[in-house]
């Protein structure tokens, strides 16, 4: 299937989790402390942090008929976890100095770990809308639009870390959260993977792939739907449904 | 204090493919043969299996299968008036670790070059005269003939199956094969994998344009197939998850399916893991090695006395372990003189993109790591170069390896980078685009080079490799000439917008591109402009050979795996044949 429409969606999702201005469960929940649904705890994120993060990423990958926005997915909880983690911590990054600036082509110079550089991004963020007397969460879509390409242009210090940097890292691991496996904490539902007709992490297309232009409607399936087998050989012989 | 331990004839420094393949022939014919692997031991079953292989973020995101650059990485610049700094995270190219080393998370794309590249100086200046190639490029002979290397490649694509047609055998042109290849001994050991669709509008707009498509030959195989060393491998069901990954389904050829498990049951072969060799020890003459010093997982150093080194490191390691050794002249390019690290070459990679109508569903995820069609008829030196310039050339083909949605979500130019924009056009065009690979030759030019950092260090203290390197002019010239015939194609399939990228300078390490980097440890019949001899035996020192991607005189537009598969066998014959019968140089200097 392409893509799903706003009423299975919503069907599927659940409808109050994807009212506009209502934080579903995949959020953080920071700002529906009233109401029902589940909190997903924080371990990296203040609450203040959250809530920039929770907005932000609202614009980045919004909701609408085609499918979740970043929020409904479960994107912020990804970016929690991910940065409270291995990862956040400089996981596979080489750290050692001494540090300069380089060219273009020479890539990432700072000594940052992914969790310090969101750290001291979002605290020059914060320092950057207190100047000029704005609260990003409450700001209309358009003007977190104009804000957030602000950062995306450069030229803003943001403790350190030049804002382009911080813009593409958290666009970067938005898209990696959207679409990355749900057993991560976003993809809720593997509702990104619906929305453009990914079919998931297992498949046997043996029988299907010389099936030229074949419309695949099956649900996707994720590494938690895998059949719980110690060891799985997939062969020709395990026939793909349409 | 290094421990000392009891002498082995032979000592393997990497057991990827080009180690285990050693091993198991050195081990086989008798001798005593100890492999070093700093990764991990891993097999097929348990370390590959569901459900947690087919994770999009874990291995193609965070790279969870490559060299973990919190100990080792190398650092970059693009000319010498620069301060190369540390490549801190893997973009650009991924170098693996671990037991069967890339040969675990490659695509499976098994190629041979043509006869032209092993005499490409000699080739160039025949076909289009001495002043034609551009003078900064330091391309030369390999002091090996193709004819030397065919039986070679006829037995490692045997080895791992590969599922592919012939385009000319014994000179005999065949239909549906590549026309441009050069002849080969007999048929693929497999038929070609099924066509994706991809593919199949690729072949019929390639066929229109009076180009050559063929299937593109893959060690993801189309059947189930008994190697000659006995192991079977499975049918590939197309599940999107190659490169990057290892497979569960032993369906990839890869190390542990096509000859480890021989090689492990051998006992005169032993494998020692997570050991980090330091270097190759020398007598005080410094032409004889002695053994190796290496320091294992829990950091304790030993000393492996052995009679013969074969280092089968991946390209930057070869290099690298050569000049923490001490091991011939290191290249300077202010003097031109010195050879390590010299014709250091990579791969000229191009794109382009045809997006097509809504209703044509591509379903980008079936597919294998090299399931694709391509045409040859602007790579290598199938066409005539003499209107255009430069020297080289690239394969244009519709590869399509996975749909994996991190990664891959084709969007044309001028969309929106976020936004209800950027989402509408993922949703739009992700099952319903042709994405064409350009995979280009990368000649070798005076500038580009490999030597050790003068600042930065490995977890053991030892200098990085130093990378100086940007893409030649001609090579550059090369990429914009074929990604507009790649945009022909593209519009001849009919599609709305054809998006071509032809690859622009400067390079650099923050886009992935291709981890076939090679050169820096070249063979050459020449000991000024080569560190090993035709047979892959350092000139200085005959008791270590050196095999790989790093022997590459130039990289041609093929993907290498193929050519160090054949360079592997070629120099285990000659090992066999004449080094081990009468030890010594095999060729004077």
């Amino acid at each position: 299937m392409a893509k799903i429409s706003r009423r299975s969606f919503l069907k599927a999702a659940g409808s109050a989790s994807v009212l506009p201005g209502v934080i579903g469960t995949g959020g953080l929940g920071v700002a529906a402390a009233a109401g029902p649904a589940p909190k997903t705890p924080l371990l990296f994120f203040t609450p203040h942090e959250a809530a920039f993060i929770e907005a932000a990423c609202a614009r980045l990958i919004p909701f609408d008929e085609l499918g979740p926005g970043a929020v409904e997915a479960g994107v912020p909880n990804y970016l929690d976890k991910q940065l409270g983690g291995a990862w956040g911590a400089g996981e596979r990054l080489y750290r050692s100095g001494p540090w300069q600036a380089g060219t273009p082509s020479q890539g990432y110079q700072l000594p940052f770990t992914p969790a310090e550089l969101f750290r001291n991004a979002l605290r020059g963020v914060e320092a950057d809308l207190k100047a000029q007397g704005k609260v990003f969460a409450a700001l209309s879509g358009d003007d977190q639009d104009a804000y957030l390409k602000s950062l995306e242009a450069g030229g803003k210090d943001l403790n350190g870390v030049p804002s382009e940097l911080f813009f593409q890292t958290l666009l970067g691991m938005t898209v990696e959260g959207y679409f990355s496996d749900p057993a991560y904490g976003g993809n809720k539902d593997m509702a990104a993977w619906k929305m453009i007709g990914f079919p998931g992490a297992y498949a046997s297309y043996y029988d299907l792939v010389d099936q030229h232009g074949v419309k695949l409607a099956r649900a996707p399936m994720s590494i938690a739907d895998a059949p719980p087998m110690e060891h799985m050989h997939q062969g020709p012989d395990i026939p793909a449904k349409l | 204090m290094a421990q000392r331990l009891k002498e082995v004839d032979v000592v393997v420094l990497g057991v990827g493919f080009v180690g285990s393949i050693v091993a198991k022939e050195l081990a086989a014919s008798g001798l005593k043969v100890v492999g070093l692997e700093r990764g991990d031991p891993r097999d097929t079953v348990p370390d590959f299996q569901g459900p947690y292989v087919h994770d999009e973020l874990r291995f193609a995101v965070r790279k969870a299968l490559m060299q973990d650059n919190t100990r080792e990485a190398v650092t970059f610049r693009n000319n010498a008036g620069q301060t190369a700094l540390p490549v801190r995270r893997w973009e650009s190219f991924l170098p693996g670790t671990g037991l069967g080393g890339a040969g675990v998370h490659w695509n499976g794309q098994t190629y041979r070059f043509q006869a032209a590249d092993f005499i490409l100086r000699s080739h160039v200046e025949e076909r289009y005269g001495k002043g034609f190639a551009d003078p900064e490029l330091t391309i030369q002979d390999w002091g090996v003939s193709y004819a030397d290397l065919e039986p070679h490649y006829d037995r490692f694509e045997y080895l791992l199956g590969t599922s592919g047609k012939a385009g000319n055998i014994n000179g005999k042109r065949v239909e549906g094969g590549d026309p441009f290849e050069a002849p080969r001994a007999r048929d693929y050991p497999t038929p070609p994998m099924k066509e994706h669709y991809a593919g199949a509008i690729f072949r019929k707009a390639a066929n229109g344009l009076g180009y050559h498509p063929y299937p593109q030959p893959s060690s993801n195989l189309s059947q189930p197939y008994t190697n000659p060393e006995g192991l079977q491998l499975n049918t590939c069901v197309f599940c999107g998850f190659c490169e990057r990954f290892a497979c569960e389904h032993y369906a990839k050829s890869s190390p542990q399916t096509v000859i480890l498990p021989v090689l492990l049951k051998n006992p005169n072969f032993e494998l020692r893991s997570g050991c980090q060799v330091q270097r190759i020890n020398l007598d005080s003459s410094g032409k004889k090695a002695t053994g190796v010093t290496y320091i294992d997982a829990a950091g304790r150093e030993f000393e492996q006395p052995t009679g013969l080194v074969i280092s089968a490191l991946f390209s930057f390691n070869n290099v690298r372990m050569l000049l923490l050794s001490g091991i011939g002249a290191p290249y300077d390019p202010a003097t031109n003189k010195g050879v390590v690290g010299r014709n250091y070459a990579y791969q000229t990679m191009s794109s382009a993109q045809a997006f097509l109508d809504e209703s044509v569903n591509i379903n980008p995820f079936m597919a294998s790591g090299a399931s694709g069609t391509m045409i040859n008829d602007f790579a290598g030196d199938s066409f005539d170069h003499a209107p255009h310039g430069f020297i080289g050339g690239s394969y244009i083909g519709a590869i399509n390896t996975n749909g994996r949605p991190i990664e891959y979500h084709p969007v044309p130019p001028g969309t929106p980078k976020w936004g209800r924009g950027w989402k509408e056009a993922v949703a739009r065009h992700y099952n319903h685009t042709v994405s064409m690979t350009i995979h280009g030759s990368s000649m070798p030019r005076r500038a580009n080079y490999l030597d050790l950092d003068p600042t930065y260090k490995d977890a053991w203290g030892q200098p990085l490799l130093r990378m100086t390197f940007d893409f030649p002019q001609n090579d550059l010239k090369m990429a914009q000439f074929v990604t507009d015939r790649a945009v022909e194609i593209g519009n001849a399939m009919g599609a709305k917008v054809v998006a071509g990228s032809p690859r622009k300078g400067p390079y650099t390490v923050t886009q992935y591109q291709t981890t076939h980097n090679t050169g820096g440890t070249v063979m050459g019949a020449d000991p000024r402009t080569s560190v090993v001899n035709p047979y892959l035996q350092c000139w200085d020192v005959p008791n270590v050979f050196v095999i790989g991607a790093s022997n590459f005189a130039h990289n041609a537009s093929w993907n290498p795996t193929g050519t160090i598969g054949a360079l592997v066998y070629w120099a285990i014959d000659a090992l066999k044949n004449k080094y081990l019968k009468s030890p010594g140089a095999l060729v004077q200097a």
